[in-house]
């Protein structure tokens, strides 16, 4: 609680005093009076001069004038009770929505509590002082002992540790890092000490990136917050000009039709259209939205999942279409051997030998997949003569035998006759002194959890899930059909790619949205041009984060199920709220023009509403199941 | 020029917005938003008037009990 809350409590408390002494003594009624008076005034001062202020600036549909107003037209009706007490009940409520919404902001400011505060910074004399991390500069040396959260991105020089990501990614995996590896502001360090050379400054640190962008996406406004302030809005100037209109027309006309004289006619209707007059304030509407989506956006970063604007959130609830790209995002991006088929008098084991020691010296992906795939060191004293055949492959002699290792088109040059295959793939052919032995099928691995993403995202009722590769045809189609995706574009050029988005996008129904998902480095246009661009393994890379609308930090496809449903929950509770407030401030609006309501229900319409929408919006938080 | 500025006393939504409209509405001023949860005015208006620009916003402002923090 504030300073200025604080006071507020207590004025609230020593204004109820008065008022229940007030009512104990209601007999006296000159004291009953007095207490009371002296209750509102000293409970709503402040509200009384802030109408006269305001008016004063020009606003005249402000909640304070118009609960000055209410109140002071129910004193002049006689009703001191109510009078004193709607105040009371007025500003107890402001209080607790004020409280709320403070409480909110550090919840989230909590749960976001990933920003280190110091930084062992080693100085030339080789002492470890203890500094601001804003005190650092790059290339300076910090050491992170076990237990301490990482403070700047920077890259190990000393020691070797498992770190704890989960403050940046969501997960509990932990990455185990040594010499020359990069670590991450924001990460906890486990075991091991670690020290480092910083590579940037503390603004502009991983853990400071995210940070800042989980509190600017508030600056981006739902659909929604845009609406419902709009409405706000008109609402308060119609529901004024009709508590006019229900204080004088009734008992005009009544007053016309003999039914008696106005002034006796208008109390009764005056003090229904002060109801109206409490009711008035839009706050409950409009106070849940943006809070729900805070507490939205705050959990699905705890998750790993970092969305740059509430309207991108509440896009991703209407998410119908979903367009992956391949290599990188559904695929690991890396070579593995697949499948080796060996010739007649060959077995896996050599065929894979001889094409590794073949392969002993290139760097291309390809050789660095054989290399794996046979998994032993390589005695390169064995290897000798080794040839390059540009865009073939290569030729060499391995204990003596000449071994020829490459694509069809170098089978052909040698006169080795090889098999026709469907090639859904990278083949090398292997050919050992002239003749054929045999194939090594190379693929892009896909990643572990990408089959589970797609059936979650089908489950959660995503119409269409579409894939777009450069790759060729069999191999894309195999991908697909592994994943069981709905549609498969393949050998598209970058161009192609944005095309085929466009054409999805007009094939959109009203109201669904498409989502793109990359990894950020290769696909801007594609991702800028989609409803939602999001970009996965984003932990390390800045062009990634800066690229896209919604940012995964993990490679994991299975986030974005994941941030479907913290979206559409988010999305529910603002609709539950919004709803949920229209309906009890036109419920007791009527009721209340028809004399079944009084007072004390308008200010819980008011009021009442308003904390039950804070506290429902603070749901939204919690994504642990999601 | 666009710059962001912390706010001070902004406890109710309706009023964010008010004064986010408030603000847009000034001369000078290209764009404004309110973020109500993070408690931010960031505005955007033209270089030269910008001071004149922010003591106006600091009126609107004042209006909905909020201080403009530079």
């Amino acid at each position: 609680m504030t300073r200025k809350m604080k006071k507020t409590l207590y004025r609230i408390i020593a204004a109820a005093v008065l008022f229940l002494a007030g009512m104990i003594l209601k007999r006296y009624t000159y004291v009953h009076a007095a207490l009371l008076i002296a209750a509102y005034v000293l409970v709503g001062y402040d509200v009384l001069l802030k109408a006269v202020k305001n008016i004063g600036r020009g606003k005249v549909f402000d909640e304070n004038f118009l609960m000055t107003v209410a109140t002071i037209g129910a004193f002049g009706l006689g009703d001191f009770d109510e009078a004193a007490a709607v105040m009371l009940f007025y500003q107890i409520g402001e209080l607790f929505q004020a409280y709320a919404v403070n409480q909110s902001r550090r919840s989230i400011a909590q749960l976001m509590d990933i920003r280190p505060d110091y930084a062992n910074l080693r100085r030339e004399n080789g002492e470890l002082e203890e500094v601001d991390p804003e005190e650092v500069a790059i290339g300076d040396i910090i050491v992170v002992k076990p237990g301490e959260r990482v403070p700047l991105d920077g890259v190990v020089t000393e020691g070797r540790s498992s770190l704890d990501t989960s403050a940046l990614t969501g997960e509990s995996i932990p990455r185990d890092v040594a010499e020359g590896d990069a670590i991450l502001s924001g990460c906890i360090n486990m075991n091991g000490l670690l020290t480092a050379k910083v590579t940037k400054p503390f603004g502009e640190s991983t853990v400071s990136k995210v940070l800042e962008l989980v509190e600017n996406a508030s600056d981006k406004k739902s659909h929604s917050e845009n609406f419902i302030s709009k409405f706000a809005k008109y609402y308060t100037p119609s529901v004024v000009f009709a508590a006019l209109a229900l204080s004088i027309l009734p008992p005009l006309f009544l007053a016309l039709t003999g039914h008696g004289s106005f002034l006796s006619i208008f109390p009764g209707w005056f003090k229904r259209s002060l109801i109206f007059l409490v009711i008035s304030c839009p706050c409950a509407l409009v106070i849940s939205i943006p809070l729900s989506f805070f507490g939205g956006i705050g959990g699905a970063a705890k998750r790993g999942v970092l969305v740059k604007g509430s309207n991108y959130l509440e896009a991703m609830a209407q998410a119908d279409t979903l367009v992956f790209d391949k290599t990188g995002t559904l695929t690991k991006g890396v070579f593995a051997v697949e499948q080796v088929s060996p010739a007649d008098g060959f077995d896996e084991q050599t065929l894979v030998e001889l094409a590794a020691c073949a392969e002993c010296y290139s760097t291309h992906p390809i050789a660095v997949s054989l290399r794996r795939a046979h998994g032993k060191d390589i005695d390169k004293g064995r290897i000798a003569d080794v040839t390059e055949i540009a865009g073939k492959g290569l030729s060499a002699r391995v204990n003596g035998r000449l071994v020829h290792v490459g694509n069809r088109k170098l089978m052909e040059q040698i006169d080795v006759p090889c098999p026709e295959g469907a090639a859904y793939g990278t083949v090398a052919y292997v050919a050992v002194d002239g003749a054929y032995a045999g194939f090594i099928l190379i693929n892009d691995v896909v990643k572990e959890d990408s089959a589970a993403a797609i059936r979650a995202l089908k489950s959660c009722g995503v119409a269409k899930t579409v894939m777009l590769t450069g790759d060729s045809d069999a191999s894309g189609r195999r991908v697909a059909e592994q994943l069981g995706l709905d549609e498969v574009h393949t050998q598209l050029l970058p161009g192609d790619k944005v095309d085929l988005v466009e054409k999805l996008l007009a094939a959109e129904k009203p109201g669904a949205k498409l989502a793109f998902v990359g990894d950020g480095l290769n696909d801007a246009p594609v991702l800028a041009r989609s409803d939602i661009g999001i970009a996965m393994g984003a932990l390390g890379s800045d062009a990634a984060i800066e690229a896209a609308d919604i940012v995964i930090m993990t490679d994991e496809p299975s986030k974005i199920p994941t941030a479907i449903r913290i979206a559409r929950k988010t999305v529910g509770i603002a609709k539950q709220n919004t709803w949920f407030a229209l309906i009890v401030k036109i419920g007791v609006m009527i009721l209340g023009a028809l004399n079944m309501a009084n007072m004390w229900a308008a200010v819980f319409a008011d009021v009442g509403v308003a904390v039950i929408a804070i506290l429902n919006s603070l749901r939204a938080l919690n994504t642990k199941d999601l | 020029m666009k710059k962001t500025f912390k706010l001070e006393g902004l406890d109710c939504a309706n009023c964010a917005a008010g004064m986010e409209r408030g603000i847009a509405a000034l001369d000078g001023v290209n764009a404004a938003t309110v973020n109500f949860m993070a408690m931010k005015l960031i505005l955007d208006a033209e270089d030269d008037k910008f001071e004149q620009v922010l003591k106006a916003a600091d009126k609107v402002a004042k209006k909905y009990d909020t201080d403009i923090l530079r």
